[in-house]
């Protein structure tokens, strides 16, 4: 990454305009052309350094539910379970973790019972009890990577 | 999330569904990104705007921006720290943690006894394990006595992140 990139990406996690022409206005800003900016953030996100660039919606404010979750999976059945558990669209992103508890998954829902049926079919699909960590306090959230 | 937003009606219509399908995914990468939204949803682009900036200002979008890869940025190091914390003392001390600037999320989440008696999660990002370790024991020094116990959970690998999917 050289500099216009690591500028682009400290940038642009900070927000976005919501105008006719958001990328002049970002890329005025950034010193650069609006062509350029759409150019780098198309190969930021080819390269995976951005995993997605758009609005990030918060699905609890649409009447949905976010949940955290957590399986103790054997090792010899990891992928098995990964597979099943990654092949639902209401598991929003999965970590192996080590640890007992070795994988762990966030789900979003569109209505909050979702979160308890996704969680059931994953304890049937895979027969291993899925152990629900949901939020009671957000005490802060904000990931800013400074690079 | 002030309170005043929290007294705005945070719901979305049709429309609105539209437009969350359409974006989902990330924007489209070309001059005029939400008339291309505007055509792939059928609705105005003017209204797609002004759809738009409401949910933002509802929390409903919590921002339009670029999401990092934190490993392809060098922050190999994803901890997520659980710890024991006394009940009666968590609420004072969760936002203290939660302001630590290495800190990007901190939350009060259910203790699953026998199993996992932790109560407060923060997670924490570094470029190597030794730099998380030095992070953890500013955690543990701010919650003191108030702490009975704590691990972190290395991530070893991302099996999915593809943020949240309504299905279409």
């Amino acid at each position: 990454m050289d500099p216009l990139d690591r500028a682009i990406v400290n940038r642009l996690q900070a927000g976005f305009p919501v105008v006719e022409r958001p990328f002049a206005a970002a890329a005025r800003e950034l010193g650069t052309s609006e062509d350029e900016l759409i150019a780098r953030l198309e190969e930021l996100l080819e390269r995976g350094v951005l995993t997605r660039f758009g609005p990030m919606y918060q699905i609890e404010r649409m009447g949905g539910a976010f949940s955290l979750a957590a399986m103790r999976v054997p090792r010899a059945d990891f992928e098995r379970v990964a597979g099943i558990v990654n092949a639902m669209p209401e598991i929003a992103h999965n970590y192996e973790r080590e640890h007992d508890f070795n994988m762990w998954f966030v789900l979003a829902t569109e209505t909050r019972e979702g979160i308890g049926a996704a969680i059931g079919r994953i304890e049937a699909a895979t027969g291993y009890i899925v152990f629900n960590f949901p939020k009671l306090k957000e005490y802060f959230v904000e990931l800013k990577l400074a690079v | 999330m002030s309170a005043m937003n929290d007294m705005i009606q945070a719901g979305i219509d049709a429309t609105d569904r539209r437009i969350v399908l359409a974006t989902q995914g990330g924007l489209p990468l070309e001059r005029e990104p939400y008339a291309a939204v505007a055509r792939a949803a059928g609705v105005p682009a003017g209204e797609v705007m002004r759809r738009l900036r409401r949910m933002l200002d509802c929390g409903i979008i919590r921002r339009i921006g670029a999401v990092p890869n934190h490993y392809a940025l060098g922050f190999k190091a994803n901890g997520m720290s659980v710890w024991d914390v006394d009940d009666a003392r968590v609420d004072a001390l969760g936002p203290r943690v939660g302001a630590l600037e290495f800190v990007s999320h901190c939350y009060q989440r259910p203790r699953v006894p026998p199993h996992w008696p932790f109560n407060l999660f923060a997670m924490v990002h570094e470029r190597d394990r030794g730099e998380v370790g030095e992070k953890l024991a500013v955690i543990a020094a701010l919650l003191g006595d108030a702490c009975r116990g704590h691990e972190v959970l290395y991530s070893t690998r991302i099996l999915k992140k593809t943020g949240l999917r309504l299905a279409g």
